[in-house]
């Protein structure tokens, strides 16, 4: 089975970064601008595992954690925050919000394909 | 898509976007006119150049975007407030982070001095030096790919590099938050089997109280055994994300003896199976009740959004409107074929035109079907290459403000009509002329502080940047509500460079066009922006070349408005098909004033051959296209029937002189330069319906070249006609 990704930022160039370095490890990548479209990309089309940035109109990435914890079957789904923020303090709130992990930007291919497969169990 | 565009690529044009919402935000809060949204959306605007910087390992665009990023997360929340000066700063670190993308953009060294004042600057609007903790920060950010923060644990830590084999005993209890969170315990054990050979054990010590059994609540707890070539580095990162989420005690245990888990671990085996089923109940009905509540949730986020736009009046906060990003030379093989397509359309026309069918004919009604849809294609074509002169207004605010800090003045930019569309090469080479005029505004039109308050005026002076459509070309004028030209200096300058012959007596009109002269400057001082070797007439050059004309009005005490006239594209023209020795021509007719019958003793002979038309009580040169062109002709010919009133930027006005006028028509611009290079007299070709090539003239160095040759003659003669302008 094809692990399927969903990708959440607000800024064209990281999505593309993004989709590019998953479906080059031979994920399935969709993505989405911003919060809002994320939870509603996440409906329809559940996928293994979030990537989401925090800063975004609309609905940041707390909110989009808080809407997929907040209640359906795949509520346990992991969530990993791509921020470019590396002070400690960030990563406990993200943890503390209900992400599963962290990828700081700017992150490099084999380190975010890593993580992926850490969360999801996907192997390589 | 085949032509994919790199993503490199992708953040600089995502970049001049945020840049422009950047600049949009920090207009607004300089207005005074924000809310939080406008601070949250300039703040992600530089948090994503940042984002995207760092992807590209830009280090001095992701430092810099950095440090700004701070100031503006300070306001944002509120820690900050708005004064002046940080609002200044912010500007001009807009500014330089503009110049720092560019710098990227064309792999240019940045100006690091420059760079560190801005930072110095910013850091000023904190109060305080940064940090050790926020240079830490920024260190963290450029470097680290993935932060692997070293838990602060208790035991032995093993900083061996390469060290052999080594046993670590590791007690390992998840909280619930674990898997709320979306870990799996199993994936924790799976990783740490990936570093060497795992040996679990299950602590079920905690199962034992069943009467207050919770099922929400972890009961398990495992103790590996791990024994591993790793660093103890490698079993950290496995646990990265659950610090916090679990009991964990990680321990080197190369010695014989181990830590033991718990006390007592004795389990009843009936306990092990009954909770399991009870996980099992609660987890299915859970299920049940919850799965439609995040739909419904998300309709509501959806609902919200859409009424969003109408609450915040926020354009920003609107989804973007659906685009398709093309290749531009896709674009331009379009609008070629399309050109094509137009040409051969009034071919066919006026093939049917010549059979001389009945009007109501079948072939006849089609044909015009036919133009209609060409004409409908045409134009939705051309409306692709079509981009709003927004951000290219957006880039005159910054010069304003570098001109008026400069020349120690007030100033700010008013714009109008920043959504009106022009071709794209237009809005592009029009950011230059449109720069040195903004900046001359400021400069030359503007007065000092002191001399405004003497006037009576406001202190800071506006320069209004507008846009506007009039029939088939854009209007651009720049007015500023200085002092208005001095006309007196302009005059004596002119005269003093020889510019002007001493006694001609030129109108008001006459005086302000003198400015387009190549070589004239009227500051008095050689300010920091002035004496660039730049002057209006490059400006007029540069707007000539692009199919347009520039002219200025000006009104002493209120102020100088300069007014740019451009075509709306360039690949197509409307034309006056004219005959000039025998050849078919066009002229472009934007430069054509009227056409002119002129009357009996209206057009004057001076000399052997020039000729001169007196209309409307002034005398206007007559120019011979064809002589104009090299064609050799009898010195005088008959009086034209008619003649061309043209304007020109050099001459003022001519009169140009042509075998024949036919009609009007829009003609398809063909260029030359590829195949024949520049040739004087000749802007362009278009292809006629008829299928004959016909060359589109360049009124304004057909009489150019005219009326030099006609002053030299005059000025060998020793006439001095005070109508003439004789050019440097």
């Amino acid at each position: 089975m094809t692990i399927k990704v969903l990708a959440i930022d607000d800024s064209r160039t990281i999505r593309s970064l993004v989709q590019k370095v998953m479906e080059e490890a031979g994920f399935e990548c969709a993505l989405a601008d911003d919060g809002v479209q994320g939870v509603a990309r996440f409906v329809e089309n559940p996928p293994d595992v979030v990537i989401t940035d925090i800063n975004m109109p609309n609905m940041d990435g707390y909110g989009v954690i808080a809407a997929i914890r907040g209640g359906s079957v795949h509520r346990n789904v992991p969530i990993l925050v791509l921020t470019t923020e590396s002070a400690p303090h960030l990563k406990a709130r993200a943890r503390d919000a209900g992400a599963t992990g962290w990828i700081v930007k700017p992150f490099d291919d084999v380190a975010i394909v890593s993580v992926v497969r850490r969360v999801t169990g996907a192997r390589a | 898509m085949s032509a994919q565009i790199s993503i490199r690529d992708m953040f600089f044009e995502e970049s001049e976007e945020l840049l422009e919402a950047l600049a949009e935000g920090l207009a607004l809060m300089s207005s005074g006119s924000h809310n939080d949204e406008t601070v949250n959306a300039v703040f992600r605007a530089v948090h994503s150049i940042k984002g995207g910087a760092g992807a590209f390992k830009l280090a001095a665009l992701v430092g810099f975007a950095h440090r700004f990023e701070t100031v503006l997360d300070e306001l944002r929340s509120h820690r900050l407030d708005l004064e002046p000066e940080v609002m200044h700063t912010l500007q001009r670190s807009a500014d330089h982070l503009t110049d720092l993308v560019e710098d990227a953009r064309n792999g240019d060294d940045t100006d690091t001095g420059q760079t560190a004042e801005f930072l110095a600057a910013l850091d000023a609007c904190l109060g305080s030096p940064p940090s050790a903790e926020a240079a830490d920060d920024d260190a963290g950010f450029a470097f680290a790919a993935i932060s692997m923060d070293l838990l602060d644990l208790d035991g032995p830590t093993d900083s061996d590099v390469g060290a052999p084999e080594q046993n670590f005993t590791i007690l390992f209890r998840p909280h619930s938050a674990l898997f709320t969170n979306g870990h799996d315990p199993a994936l924790l054990i799976a990783a740490l089997a990936d570093l060497g050979t795992v040996t679990t054990e299950l602590d079920l010590s905690r199962l034992r109280d069943v009467s207050s059994f919770d099922p929400t609540e972890p009961k398990l707890g495992w103790m590996i055994r791990l024994s591993t070539l790793a660093e103890r580095a490698a079993i950290d990162e496995v646990f990265e994300f659950v610090e916090g989420l679990c009991d964990l005690h990680i321990a080197v245990s190369n010695s014989v003896e181990e830590p033991s888990l718990q006390p007592e671990i004795s389990i009843d085996p009936e306990l092990e199976i009954r909770p399991v089923t009870v996980f099992a109940e609660s987890g299915t009905e859970g299920i049940a009740l919850e799965k439609t509540e995040i739909r419904s949730n998300v309709r509501q986020q959806i609902a919200a959004r859409e009424d969003g736009p109408g609450e915040s009046g926020n354009t920003e906060a609107r989804g973007p409107k659906p685009t398709l990003r093309v290749d531009l030379d896709r674009v331009d093989r379009l609008i070629n074929a399309v050109g094509e397509l137009i040409i051969n359309q009034s071919m066919i026309a006026q093939r049917v035109q010549e059979l001389r069918l009945a009007t109501d004919a079948d072939v006849v009604t089609h044909v015009e079907d036919y133009r209609l849809l060409a004409r409908d294609i045409q134009e939705a074509v051309m409306a692709i290459r079509a981009q709003p002169v927004k951000p290219l207004f957006q880039r005159m605010s910054r010069i304003v403000r570098e001109a008026a800090d400069s020349t120690g003045k007030n100033a700010r930019l008013v714009t109008h009509g920043e959504g009106a569309e022009v071709d794209k090469t237009v809005v592009e080479r029009l950011a230059d002329p449109l720069t040195h005029m903004i900046r001359n505004a400021v400069d030359h039109g503007l007065e000092s502080i002191e001399a405004r308050i003497a006037a009576g005026k406001d202190p800071c002076g506006t320069i209004h940047l507008s846009a506007a459509h009039r029939s088939g070309a854009v209007i651009i004028t720049i007015r500023d509500d200085g002092a208005g030209l001095n006309r007196r200096k302009i005059l004596e300058i002119a005269r003093n460079k020889n510019l002007i012959s001493p006694e001609a007596e030129p109108s008001d009109s006459e005086i302000d066009a003198l400015l387009f002269l190549p070589g004239f400057s009227t500051a008095s001082t050689v300010s920091n922006l002035s004496g660039r070797g730049v002057g209006l007439d490059v400006v007029r050059n540069a707007v000539t070349t692009l199919g347009g004309r520039v002219t200025i009005a000006s009104t002493p005490g209120h102020g100088t408005e300069f007014t740019i006239s451009l075509p709306l594209t360039l690949a197509v023209l409307d034309g006056m098909v004219v005959s000039v020795a025998g050849q078919i021509m066009v002229i472009p007719i934007t430069s054509i004033l009227e056409t002119i019958r002129p009357g009996d003793g209206d057009l004057h002979i001076i000399g052997t051959s020039d000729r001169l038309l007196l209309i409307r009580g002034k005398f206007i040169p007559v120019v011979d296209v064809a002589q104009g062109l090299g064609f050799v002709r009898p010195p005088l010919l008959p009086a034209p029937d008619t003649l061309l009133l043209v304007e020109t930027e050099n001459q003022g006005q001519c009169a140009l002189m042509v075998d024949r006028v036919f009609d009007q028509r829009q003609v398809v611009i063909k260029a030359l330069d590829t195949n024949y290079g520049a040739v004087p007299g000749v802007s362009a070709a278009t292809v006629l319906g008829d299928g004959q090539i016909a060359l589109i003239l360049d009124p304004e160095a057909i009489a150019n070249n005219r009326v030099q040759q006609t002053a030299e003659h005059w000025s060998s003669a020793k006439l001095n006609e005070g109508k003439s302008l004789a050019v440097a």
